[in-house]
């Protein structure tokens, strides 16, 4: 993905910085992602899905080094397969959340990157689990990535516990909205991914269909003081 | 535990103000906050109970974000400079002569200092004002501004929160809440908050303890 001429981001390669969030509500998970993947000050690609599927109601959201992070999706998704034959059922996502952990532990010195598992099984509904740098813990919600430090405040208050599924899509989106205004490696569209027991809804909201808040960076000239 | 916070190494760092800020104009005055924590390091609280918000004249008022040291001598030779221009000029100061002054020590030791400001207040000319002056020596002047560390955990929140038009009311409870907020999540921000309100009145100074700040997660 690097151009062989140029050098993009140094011998790191291409980094998500990015903003990824799931939350669970009663009955499924809503996943989001923006879609910015940054080589230093470049944006390389402006619409990937950081979203990726690991089973098939079970997804999860990519950040940190693009090629680590697709890595591990990548060979969690085979292992999970192995696993559902060998159990002749539909995975548990702690399952592969479990995967996903086992595989940033071990390697946690040469990998960076960050997964959030999120999706519904049988057993308990709708789950989110995070991942970071080793660690599995279940969660209402989990952000992650360089864009979700500035919305850490907005997510504390804004949470409630059991809300509903067009609620949390409503969370989701706003909270990527925040974030991609202010962080200058997230931007471009905002992916979402919705998972019930009827199935997998995928959907994505544009750039300028996204919700607008209020910029007070924006004062009318006239108004402003001349220093 | 790592093995720096073992062997002490924030003995040898300097004092900095981990540190969130903010101040919000309304119609008739302005807000202004900070928490209380003074940190050395990222281990050792040094102070829990300093305050941030410095008087700088009888109706101005700045906040003091970066290495300690660096701003308080600003604020000092800001509070000597606005005087004087105040006698010269035989009148109440403009908030904007203040946040000129401050920029102008802030651009001209660009090298040497790592503070940042904000100052607000209220002057007859042009009423309530808020201006950030940064690392660098940038002024800005704004409806609202955050700063110091714990400011990026409520960038989202102040963007999706703050409406112009607030009351007084609205104002106060903005401010405590995104400064709780903050603090929750920072690690070098903490401790009380300190509020002041600024109106053509004068100012009115409150403190709000740690466990009377407002609890916005709702995580059970």
């Amino acid at each position: 993905m690097q151009g062989s001429n140029c050098d993009y981001g140094g011998s790191k390669g291409l980094k998500m910085g990015t903003t990824i969030i799931a939350i669970e509500f009663d009955g499924g998970v809503v996943l989001g992602s923006d879609s910015r993947v940054s080589a230093g000050e470049t944006v390389v690609n402006r619409v990937m899905n950081k979203l990726s599927p690991l089973h098939d109601k079970i997804y999860c959201a990519l950040s940190g080094s693009a090629a680590d992070a697709q890595t591990i999706a990548e060979i969690v998704n085979y292992q999970l397969d192995v696993h559902s034959i060998e159990v002749d059922e539909e995975p548990l996502v702690c399952s592969a959340a479990t995967l996903v952990k086992n595989i940033s532990y071990k390697y946690k010195e040469e990998l960076s990157a960050h997964l959030i598992v999120g999706g519904w099984d049988k057993k308990d509904g709708g789950q989110v689990f995070a991942t970071l740098n080793g660690l599995i813990t279940r969660q209402p919600f989990a952000v992650g990535g360089s864009g979700s430090f500035y919305i850490y405040g907005f997510v504390d208050a804004e949470y409630r516990p059991r809300m509903t599924r067009q609620e949390s899509q409503e969370f989701v989106i706003n909270s990527l909205s925040l974030a991609m205004s202010r962080d200058g490696s997230s931007g471009g569209v905002a992916y979402l991914v919705t998972i019930d027991s009827e199935g997998v809804e995928e959907k994505c909201v544009l750039g300028n269909q996204l919700p607008r808040f209020y910029d007070p960076d924006i004062m009318e000239p006239s108004k402003a003081a001349k220093v | 535990m790592n093995e720096m916070s073992v062997n002490g190494e924030w003995r040898s760092s300097k004092v900095s103000t981990g540190t969130t800020i903010i101040a919000v104009r309304y119609d008739g005055g302005v807000v202004i906050g900070s928490d209380s924590r003074a940190s050395m390091g990222e281990e050792y609280v040094s102070s829990r109970v300093i305050n941030k918000v410095i008087q700088i004249h009888d109706k101005i008022f700045c906040c003091m974000a970066g290495s300690l040291a660096d701003a308080q001598a600003v604020t000092n030779a800001v509070i000597h400079q606005l005087s004087f221009h105040s006698m010269q000029m035989d009148e109440p100061p403009l908030v904007q002569s203040a946040a000129a002054i401050m920029r102008s020590f802030c651009y001209t030791h660009r090298d040497e200092l790592s503070a940042g400001f904000i100052v607000a207040g209220w002057d007859r000319k042009r009423g309530p004002q808020v201006f950030q002056v940064s690392l660098g020596g940038m002024i800005v002047e704004q409806e609202f501004t955050i700063g110091g560390s714990g400011s990026t955990y409520i960038y989202g929140y102040a963007d999706a929160k703050f409406k112009p038009g607030m009351t007084r009311e609205e104002c106060l409870t903005f401010t405590t809440n995104a400064l709780s907020l903050a603090m929750d999540r920072d690690n070098v921000s903490g401790g009380v908050v300190h509020l002041v309100i600024v109106t053509e009145k004068g100012a009115e100074r409150q403190l709000i303890p740690g466990n009377k700040l407002p609890v916005l997660q709702r995580l059970a």
